[in-house]
């Protein structure tokens, strides 16, 4: 769960910027969220309490939306935030198994994000990138045709590269 | 009209009747689980989402929900072909599945929907039952009791929650498997802007919404000798309680209730109705002062003047408009005010030191729980009333009593606290306090007798009912609403500075009382509904003195204790003040 | 603004056709021979594709070394690099075409850039190395239009895709964009649109099919004071691309289509709904929009004709039942994205409350060619009941993978063998699953079918939105409806009990069936419950989520009984059915694979045989993969 964090006075501002933007409309939740986001990496409780009260609607309603949705998260990323294609593809080129690597090399189940806040993991669906299946990205960086054993030397190199 | 075939039926109905209305016509009962519709009331969900109501329709490859496909002409339904009573049943096994199944000791047990429901499609058997469940979080709140593992998705608290009540408080959370109906952030009730109204409990087909029992303190006050219990009963609870003992709807048993109570050990059984003719007392004078400001010219005057007898609605407006809080009258709840009076005028009277005296309040109302637990309706913690317990709290101790309801003769409840007029009795239902209070207001400002004692212009179940009221030229302009969107809908204006009404009546709960939360099951049935309304008119035609002010105990009460209504007295006992309970 | 009138979008086409009449006679000449500035060109252009998949593979970086390799060179004045839309040749991106002698590199990195431009743009010379080598006749093959890959594919919907520059407006206009719009604002009435479309024969590629005419139709009477033309662009099957790189190819053919239907059935708005995850097709609608927007071909008054338009787009957040229409309207009003039930009809009560016709993007892109080519001409193509041509993302065990568009009514034999060029590393074909999720899995014996919806849907599968995953010896059955049913129950979105709590259970089962825990009466109990969910769920998403355990339970019904009966997993996927055991007369005791035991469960002395501990064992094949002597057995 979202830790208790109190907002920047600035980021209250911005994200009460955002929802006079889109008029205030209820209708444009998911566009004020989107943006929301983009200005913070997630959405804390706080930014979707001031979004719930400036769109006027109950905040059970922007929260049901918030968490219907995969692509909002209340949870910050990691640094470099991992994800492994489980498209249909990559998954009968076998990208379960670059999964589980990962899993076992960082400990950490999907959703998670690592201890020091260096990676996070998530799983997708399709990067259409089907020709260099199984892929996984890390940050903007795509990595194809992985197999298990590559795992370890690549996470190794993208912390040693911070 | 459109004709159609339901199993060996033709049937004739209007255009956009549903297969599952239509069918009703010639007796065929579909099962349904997640649809209800509480007619002539808002309370209506149709989310087609249980599939349990599914029909097979000629033509169409799949089943179809019959809550939610229209008819056609020509259209032939199968209401029960083994395609649809295997469908049926492999659904209600999947609910199953993720269900507790823990009936035997479940509060809601026999008086549970799903529970009816799998008994009629005679599921004998689990066959999915060894797979995960979803795990929810549960919650007891002074008032509401959440078990959300028996959840069964059907979403009729998301729905009353939203669009009857505009609350909001609950809502669906999460996707797929998983997902719950819950507030926000995986807070509890008591940190959201939950009303307590507890309509949420009222449609739930489960017992996955049930009301926080007090039955164990109860008997235990009860069973202590040093204790001296009284109740008092809520004019809304005698004409439903027996719905419980397989009584029709409306059927009034207010003598045998009295007794049941005094045989399960209460040491006197005193009447709410006498705590709201207290209220119109109050509330009435408070009108009248109000308007008499008005007239005079005072721009400052705060009108319409508010009911605040729901503590539902009380709870509503002080945390969505405590700006406006200055317009509810400070009258407390009638529940409260007699626990006041109890507490001191009558305690003192038969020498009960406070400590000693519990005061039980039989209640339609779930918020009237929560209500005892305000810090304000306290002495030195003490509560005025120390628990509410729901008519159907009420039913289930009278059971556990081992006492034969059908067969009890009738008692009279107790003095002075056991006297009551007409115009306490309709508090129960909506329009029944505003109709109390004209009664009073009409008398006291004209001076004169009423010419017809009843107010039909305010009667009815409408959402939203307005009339004028002739005072000698002056027009009164009164509106009553229930449901809380519709209360959000007068406050709204209110605020826009659009409201021309002097007063206004405010019930939480569709019909009022009469559709309280602590009231017998209606199970969507909204004729058990008009059959309680229908009671309380009854009743206060069937009564000697029909005006607040003509209640002689009362007059006593104000002549001995009290003194004026708004009085210093008064306004001590019997009045309150509201908070910004604004949730930020 | 000033309006645009049909002679000023023809003068933009005219000039517009200069850049690209090279492009194309290219494509169409036949000569083989190679040609740079030295051999007597004046004008080259170089290709580049800037699809997501390419990009994947740095292309951007291609695109920036060539342009720079010729600003060395000092020929940047003479040859134009163009960044395009997907070639749809995946598997060998990155892409880059020589025009004019149609050279087709293939898996070109960043450093290729200068040899290609001092080798080929300058000297006339041809990079052999990075040129297509036929995998039957093992030669070099240096134009697209010769390689199986393309021969039998029929280019509608991705006509401009890999071949214009998709945030060049104009471009598009060159390819007669627009005239389409112009020919339905100027000459047609909305009602000659509709029948255009019916006759036409075109069907919804998202999904079930439903002819789009109809729907136009329906829209069109609805009567009310503000209509919606919506874009479905929530792509979201595990493993299909092709409505993303329609956008990322051709974007303006999108926006032409939803003004031609927003005239055909009375609405001025737009509104596009595409996936989050979508970046780069996103801005490229932006850009389209934008350039529309500055012609006046969408806004007020459009080519003249008093018809006004305009597109906005609005963004899904990661939740496949939004491609789903009701979801889809829930999902841009702001709310949680949960289907309800029909009728009333989208196009009777839709976004806001008014009516609203949605169609994919797929079916809109083949909109305007259908406008200026003409409905018998579309209607001339595929087969009785399915018209035209459909987009596949052909993936998976396939030696082609890419994005390929054929003809409805061709087989799947053709599509797999000949452009698909077979199973990869030489492996026995198993199954072909179309249709993604809502989709089934196909064998050997519906290879010879000719494709269209309704022969896939009688053999068990459906069209869906185009996903074709090639499926070999190596792959269990068993485990892929398993992964499915995984993808299902994430994605539904938990409103009817069918899908909410009948998915889950599937699911459970075929675990346990993986696991070796299933029971002859859990193969019963799959169908029994699949039908149901099937025919009681509210929406498509679950009334099509079993298919691929009904399909896989037809067609491969002995490997499930083999792995509830004999525990055994033939294609060795399941983990719990199987066994790692060291050959000992294979290792040499080189250690390989107990460095990479993750659960330390493998023994052995250097040089010594080793020994795997079946206790500790997590059946992660680490150690098969990091053996190079092939000393791992796996039964």
């Amino acid at each position: 769960m979202a830790k208790e964090i109190k907002l920047a006075c600035n980021v209250i501002e911005q994200v009460e910027a955002i929802c006079d933007k889109y008029g205030n409309q209820p209708g444009e939740l998911i566009n004020v969220l989107h943006e929301a986001q983009s200005l913070h990496g997630y959405l804390p409780e706080e930014m979707q309490r001031i979004i719930a009260r400036k769109l006027h609607i109950p905040v059970s309603k922007v929260y049901g939306v918030v968490t219907f949705y995969s692509f909002f998260t209340m949870t910050p990323k990691g640094k470099h935030p991992i994800s492994v294609c489980l498209g249909t593809a990559c998954y009968v080129r076998g990208s379960e198994g670059l999964l589980e690597e990962i899993k076992r090399v960082l400990n950490i189940e999907v959703g998670e994000t690592t201890p020091d806040g260096k990676f996070s993991l998530d799983c997708l669906r399709c990067v259409g990138a089907c020709g260099l299946a199984p892929v996984v990205t890390i940050g903007d960086k795509v990595y194809g045709r992985l197999q298990p054993k590559d795992i370890k030397k690549i996470l190794d190199e993208v912390a040693a590269n911070d | 009209m459109i004709t159609l075939t339901i199993d060996r039926h033709v049937v004739v109905v209007p255009a956009n009747t549903t297969i599952l209305e239509a069918a009703k016509t010639v007796s065929v009962e579909i099962p349904t689980l997640c649809h209800i519709d509480l007619e002539g009331t808002c309370v209506k969900s149709n989310p087609a989402s249980c599939r349990l109501c599914v029909v097979e329709v000629e033509g169409r490859g799949n089943l179809m929900p019959a809550c939610a496909t229209q008819c056609r002409q020509g259209m032939v339904v199968h209401t029960s072909s083994p395609r649809v009573l295997r469908a049926r049943k492999t659904v209600a096994e999947l609910i199953l599945s993720d269900h507790p199944n823990d009936c035997l000791t479940c509060s809601k047990c026999s008086d549970c929907e799903l529970q009816r429901l799998v008994r009629r499609l005679n599921c004998r058997v689990m066959p999915y039952n060894d797979g995960e469940h979803s795990l929810r979080k549960n919650e007891v709140t002074d008032a509401i009791v959440r078990d959300m593992n028996k959840c069964i998705y059907c979403r009729r608290c998301e729905s009353v929650c939203n669009e009857v009540q505009s609350v909001g408080a609950l809502g669906a959370v999460g996707r797929g498997f998983t997902t719950t109906i819950a507030p926000a952030f995986g807070k509890m009730l008591g940190e959201t802007n939950c009303t307590y109204c507890g309509q949420c409990v009222a449609v739930c087909p489960v017992g996955a919404l049930t009301e926080r029992d007090y039955a164990e303190e109860l008997i235990r006050d009860i069973t202590s000798p040093d204790k001296i219990v009284i109740a008092q009963t809520a004019p809304a609870v005698r004409y439903a309680l027996g719905e419980e003992f397989g009584l029709k709807p409306g059927a009034s048993v207010t003598g045998k209730m009295v007794t049941a109570l005094k045989d399960m050990g209460f040491d006197y059984v005193f009447d709410t109705d006498f705590g709201a003719d207290m209220t119109i007392m109050e509330e009435g004078a408070e009108i009248l002062d109000r308007l008499k400001k008005f007239l005079a010219g005072d721009k400052n005057v705060k009108l319409p003047i508010m009911t605040s007898c729901c503590p539902a609605w009380v709870n509503f407006f002080e945390h969505e408009y405590p700006d406006l809080r200055e317009y509810p009258s400070t009258a407390k709840s009638p529940a409260q005010m007699f626990g006041a009076v109890a507490k001191t005028y009558w305690a003192d009277k038969m020498g009960i030191p406070r400590d000693k005296l519990v005061v039980v309040s039989v209640m339609p109302c779930l918020a009237k729980k929560y209500e005892c637990s305000r810090d304000e309706f306290k002495v030195n913690g003490n509560p005025d009333v120390d628990y509410s317990i729901t008519t159907r709290e009420l039913a289930a101790l009278i059971r556990r009593s081992n006492i034969n309801f059908d067969s009890l003769p009738d008692s009279d409840y107790d003095k002075p606290l056991g006297e009551s007029t007409g115009a306490a009795a309709i508090f129960g239902t909506t329009g029944g306090v505003m109709e109390a209070a004209l009664r009073t207001v009409y008398e006291e400002y004209m001076g004169k007798q009423l010419p017809r004692i009843e107010f039909d212009q305010v009667r009815g179940l409408e959402g939203f009912r307005e009339a004028t009221i002739d005072l000698d030229g002056f027009e009164l302009k009164v509106c009553v609403v229930h449901t809380l969107s519709n209360a959000r809908m007068v406050m709204d204006k209110l605020r826009a500075g659009e409201l021309n009404y002097h007063v206004v009546e405010v019930m939480a709960c569709p019909g009022g009382c009469i559709g309280g939360a602590g009231q017998p099951y209606h199970h969507g049935d909204s004729s058990v509904l008009r059959a309680r309304q229908r009671a309380a008119y009854a009743e206060d035609a069937g009564k000697h003195l029909r005006k607040s002010h003509e209640n002689p105990d009362i007059q006593k009460l104000y002549a001995e204790f009290l003194g004026k209504p708004l009085g210093e007295k008064a306004h001590h006992l019997l009045h309150t003040h509201y908070f910004d309970k604004t949730i930020h | 603004m000033k309006t645009l009138h049909i002679e000023d979008l023809n003068k933009i086409r005219e000039k517009a056709q200069a850049a690209l009449v090279l492009r194309e006679q290219s494509d169409s000449a036949s000569s083989e021979q190679s040609c740079g500035l030295a051999c007597g060109a004046k004008h080259m252009q170089l290709l580049c594709c800037g699809g997501t998949g390419c990009k994947a593979s740095s292309s951007h970086k291609i695109v920036e070394n060539l342009q720079k390799a010729l600003e060395a060179n000092g020929v940047a004045d003479k040859v134009e690099v163009v960044t395009t839309g997907c070639f749809g040749f995946c598997e060998k991106g990155p892409i880059v075409k020589v025009i004019p002698d149609n050279t087709f590199y293939t898996q070109v990195k960043p450093e290729d850039a200068e040899e290609i431009v001092k080798s080929h743009i300058i000297d006339g010379k041809r990079v052999e190395r990075l040129l297509y080598v036929d995998p039957k006749t093992k030669q070099h093959v240096s134009d697209s239009k010769h390689m199986d890959f393309y021969r039998k594919q029929v280019r509608i919907a991705l006509r401009n895709c890999g071949l214009i520059d998709p945030e060049n407006i104009d471009e598009y206009i060159a390819r007669d964009g627009y005239q389409g719009l112009a020919k339905c604002l100027l000459e047609l009435k909305p009602e000659d649109v509709i029948d255009i479309v019916s006759q036409s024969g075109l069907r919804g590629r998202g999904g079930a099919g439903f002819p789009a005419g109809s729907k136009w139709k329906h829209a069109l009477a609805a009567k009310a004071e503000k209509k919606y033309v919506v874009c479905n662009a929530d792509e979201g099957d595990p493993g299909a691309f092709m409505d993303r790189s329609i956008m990322e190819g051709d974007p303006n053919s999108v926006v032409e289509a939803m003004a031609i239907c927003g005239y055909a059935t009375g609405s001025n708005y737009g509104l596009i709904y595409i996936r989050a995850e979508y970046p780069l097709a996103v801005s490229r609608l932006r850009v389209a929009i934008a350039q529309a927007r500055k012609y006046g071909l969408l806004g007020k008054n459009i080519l003249g004709s008093g018809f006004n338009f305009d597109i906005e787009i609005r963004y899904g957040a990661g939740a496949f039942v939004c491609g789903e229409a009701t979801a889809l309207v829930h999902s841009m009003e702001g709310k949680r994205g949960e289907p309800r039930m029909k009728p009333p009809h989208l196009t009777d009560l839709g976004y806001m409350g008014y009516p609203t016709n949605v169609n994919n993007v797929e079916t809109l892109a083949n909109v305007p060619i259908i406008m200026t080519k003409g409905a018998e001409w579309f209607a001339s193509i595929g087969t009785e009941k399915s018209k035209g041509t459909k987009v596949f993302a052909l993936a998976g065990k396939i030696n082609n993978v890419g994005l390929i568009e054929v003809p409805m009514g061709t087989t799947l034999r053709e599509i797999i063998y000949e452009i698909g060029g077979g199973v990869k590393d030489g492996k026995k074909f198993k199954a072909v699953q179309t249709g993604g999720p809502s989709g089934g899995c196909l064998t050997e014996k519906h290879l010879d079918i000719p494709i269209d919806y309704e022969s896939l849907k009688e053999a068990g599968s459906m069209m869906g939105s185009g996903g074709m995953i090639v499926m070999d010896e190596d792959d269990c059955m068993v485990s892929v409806a398993k992964f499915y049913l995984d993808f299902t129950v994430n994605e539904s979105c938990g409103k009817c009990t069918p899908c909410r709590i009948g998915n889950k259970r599937l699911y459970e089962i075929l675990t346990r069936i993986t696991e070796g825990k299933g029971t002859p009466e859990d193969l019963e109990t799959l169908k029994r419950l699949s039908e149901v969910i099937k025919e009681t769920s509210l929406c498509g998403l679950g009334q099509s989520s079993p298919n691929p355990v009904l399909s896989t339970l037809a067609n491969f019904y002995e490997e499930y009984v083999e792995h509830v009966k004999q525990h055994k997993c033939r294609a060795k996927q399941c983990k719990a059915l199987l066994t790692y055991a060291v050959m000992p007369d294979k290792c040499k005791g080189c250690g390989a694979c107990k460095r990479g035991c993750p659960a330390n469960a493998i023994m052995g002395d250097v040089r010594k045989p080793h020994v795997i501990d079946p206790y500790k064992c997590i059946r992660c094949g680490m150690c098969k993969s990091h053996c190079k002597f092939n000393a791992i057995h796996v039964s």
